[in-house]
């Protein structure tokens, strides 16, 4: 039998299956809850909102500069609770893996998950693990779901976004997908371009902490990217909005590897990156919050809620002073072939 | 990279005053690559430069220009035998044919891989030694030299099981039919960055000489780009047409080692384009010592009548004859989503650019 290699018994619920959870899932990621593994995690919470999420992970290649599937499923969950306005609490972290996968890309996996809970002061107290064939996935699918607890204060959603609302984007855009194309079989080239990977709730919570319900709506720009956010926020809200392209802060390896393939990186995935709508009058303080932050030091206000329309548009002012709409992208863009 | 735009702007500001002062505004400039189409409606450069001057997207992008019977013959071969690999590049899977397009015969079982280059199609062929992988080579002289590189190794290696339907084609033949005729739409071209690499800006002169319109060679960044039309419109402004480049890179030989590749591979062909018809010598055939690798002649394939779908205007929108749109499915049954004509379906074609950039709300 090959122990090095994930094997189909390994989620049958028998003694391999207790085996792999006690000699390596426990030890990597059981170590904040020793004692008996019980079918449910019981958490004490203070009385307030709670805010409940989960997201189910697939990336290939499974590890790609700057992190991996568990640190991306770690902290993309951490961030939909974050831009909820809610401070996370605790994960669930299941795993569906594929026969085969080995089981030192396992380990690697939950270490990184493990780190990237811990860094972020998270436990994951609850999972589940199950093994499909060959052909029922590419390696390893990772779910996770979080709770968090709501800020005090903070009122979020499309709803309360008005006319001369200011836009807010923490960082450049594009690092986490160009970074994972980059090393894609048949594409590989080499940059020092990495992951923005990051959990976002400490940036989101100094938000709120200083400015209330003058944060109006938050979200993290992931796949679609900066477009998807925008288009949907657009079309949420029933008014136009408008972005100035000379006002986003730019990664110059990433804009490079975008025009080499031909994608536009205001569709490309992000996952460190926060988009705020904030109330005009407390944008530059919301702006000197952000960039106080490692995470947000490269922060700007990209453009403003305009009026109310029936077929709303995102509107950008390029930087050579021509214009464009931004929408939601089709799909995945693909990378052009001349 | 605003100072040097500013400075296209005023000199093409400059010209286009001339010119409206001698009723030759406005310029209609065509250009014949799928990048620079994307990042024309991308940097917003025809609002930019308002009614003076008039872009069509022309023939540029592969994907666009590729019969719709070449599809059928590929979409044949993916759906008769279960032993073939079709590995192609990611936008012709969506391209939809008569029978669907090569991702509906996925769904339906069929074999079809995307792919980057041709060399990661003879990967595939080396690592499935018992499936025939057959490489779909569209592009223009930018990605034919690929194409002639994995041949290459195909036949080092001895690889019995690898194959290409060539549907390669050579920019310089579109460019002259689209100026023949009594429809001529086109006052210039800005010629293509990639593909003039390869061929030297040295080889538009005949058009100039024949046809008396500019082709100028540009770089894909905005700036450069409105380089190149500042440089077409002072020709025109000056009635001296000519050839020439404003892109570094391109040579007027262009790069001869490529073209050696290109000649011991390929021989030029009468090529049918989409919107175009048939034209002389405009695409790109394996030679005879290569028939061993041609799909064409390796496995048994039907004709099929080239075909547009009903009421879809994209052959007219590649001659510049109409706007993406004015065609009466643009944006109401042909979406990125549901295409219909092949110019929706890549992101270079020029009815997805003016779809994903352009629809502004009418005011």
């Amino acid at each position: 039998m090959n122990r090095e290699r994930i094997q189909l018994a390994h989620g049958g619920g028998g003694q391999l299956s207790a085996e792999l959870i006690a000699e390596v899932i426990l030890p990597i990621l059981g170590s904040q809850r020793p004692g008996r593994l019980t079918d449910a995690a019981c958490l004490s919470v203070d009385a307030g909102r709670l805010a409940f999420t989960t997201d189910s992970y697939v990336v290939q290649p499974l590890e790609f500069p700057g992190g991996d599937i568990g640190k991306l499923a770690v902290c993309g969950t951490i961030n939909d609770l974050a831009v909820a306005g809610a401070q996370p609490r605790a994960l669930s972290l299941s795993l569906v893996l594929q026969e085969g996968l080995a089981i030192s890309t396992l380990r690697k996996v939950l270490t990184s998950a493990a780190g990237a809970a811990r860094d972020a002061g998270v436990e994951i107290v609850t999972g589940d693990t199950k093994v499909v064939g060959r052909e029922g996935c590419d390696g390893m699918i990772v779910n996770t779901a979080g709770v968090g607890v709501v800020a005090e204060g903070a009122e979020l959603g499309f709803e309360r976004v008005e006319q001369g609302d200011c836009i807010l984007l923490s960082g450049a855009l594009g690092e986490h997908g160009l970074s994972v194309v980059s090393c894609r079989k048949g594409l590989s080239f080499a940059t020092d371009l990495r992951s923005d990977c990051a959990a976002l709730h400490e940036l989101t919570g100094s938000l709120l902490a200083s400015l209330g319900g003058n944060v109006h709506f938050m979200r993290d720009p992931t796949r679609g990217g900066l477009a998807a956010t925008l288009a949907e926020l657009a079309a949420a809200i029933g008014r136009d909005v408008e972005i100035q392209e000379e006002a986003i802060p730019v990664n110059p390896v990433a804009r490079s590897a975008a025009e080499m393939l031909g994608l536009d990186l205001l569709t490309v995935a992000n996952e460190g990156k926060l988009v705020a709508v904030v109330a005009a009058r407390q944008a530059p303080r919301a702006l000197e919050i952000l960039r106080s932050h490692r995470l947000g030091a490269k922060a700007a206000i990209i453009g403003t809620v305009g009026e109310a329309a029936s077929g709303p548009l995102v509107e950008m002012q390029t930087v050579v002073g021509g214009r464009r709409i931004v929408q939601m992208p089709y799909g995945e863009e693909l990378p052009r072939i001349c | 990279m605003k100072d040097p735009c500013d400075r296209h702007l005023r000199e093409i500001r400059r010209h286009l005053d001339a010119l409206k002062s001698l009723g030759s505004a406005p310029v209609r400039i065509m250009e014949v690559c799928g990048t620079h189409t994307m990042v024309l409606a991308r940097a917003g450069l025809r609002s930019l430069l308002g009614e003076g001057v008039r872009f069509l997207s022309g023939p540029g992008c592969p994907v666009c220009v590729t019969d719709g019977a070449y599809l059928e013959r590929a979409i044949h071969l993916s759906r008769t035998r279960p032993d073939i690999t079709l590995a192609s590049y990611g936008d012709m899977v969506r391209v939809p044919g008569q029978s669907g397009s090569l991702a509906d015969a996925r769904c339906a079982g069929a074999d079809v891989r995307v792919v980057y280059s041709a060399g990661q199609a003879v990967e595939i062929a080396l690592a499935c030694r018992d499936r025939q992988v057959v490489f779909l080579a569209v592009g223009f002289e930018t990605t034919a030299p690929g194409t002639a590189l994995a041949l290459r190794r195909a036949q080092r290696e001895g690889l019995e099981n690898f194959s290409v339907l060539t549907a390669h084609k050579r920019i310089l033949p579109a460019m002259r039919a689209l100026l023949v005729g009594d429809d001529v739409r086109v006052d210039a071209f800005l010629c293509p960055g990639h593909v003039s690499v390869i061929v030297g800006w040295g080889v538009y002169r005949e058009l100039v000489d024949r046809f008396a319109r500019p082709c100028v060679v540009a770089g894909f960044e905005p700036s450069q780009i409105l380089a190149g039309v500042a440089e077409i419109l002072r020709q025109l402004a000056e009635k001296q047409p000519q050839a020439a480049s404003v892109y570094p890179p391109v040579s007027r030989e262009g790069n001869r080692v490529a073209q050696a590749i290109l000649e011991e591979t390929f021989v030029p062909a009468d090529a049918v384009w989409r919107g175009l018809g048939e034209i002389p010598e405009s695409g790109l055939d394996l030679r005879e010592e290569l028939a061993a690798f041609d799909a064409a002649r390796r496995f048994e394939l039907p004709d099929y009548p080239t075909q547009d779908p009903p009421d879809c205007r994209c052959g007219d929108v590649l001659c510049g004859r109409c706007d993406p749109a004015e065609c009466p499915l643009f944006s109401r049954r042909c979406t990125p989503r549901d295409p219909v004509g092949a110019c929706m379906v890549s992101s270079e074609g020029a009815c997805a650019a003016a779809y994903q950039y352009e629809r502004f709300r009418k005011r």
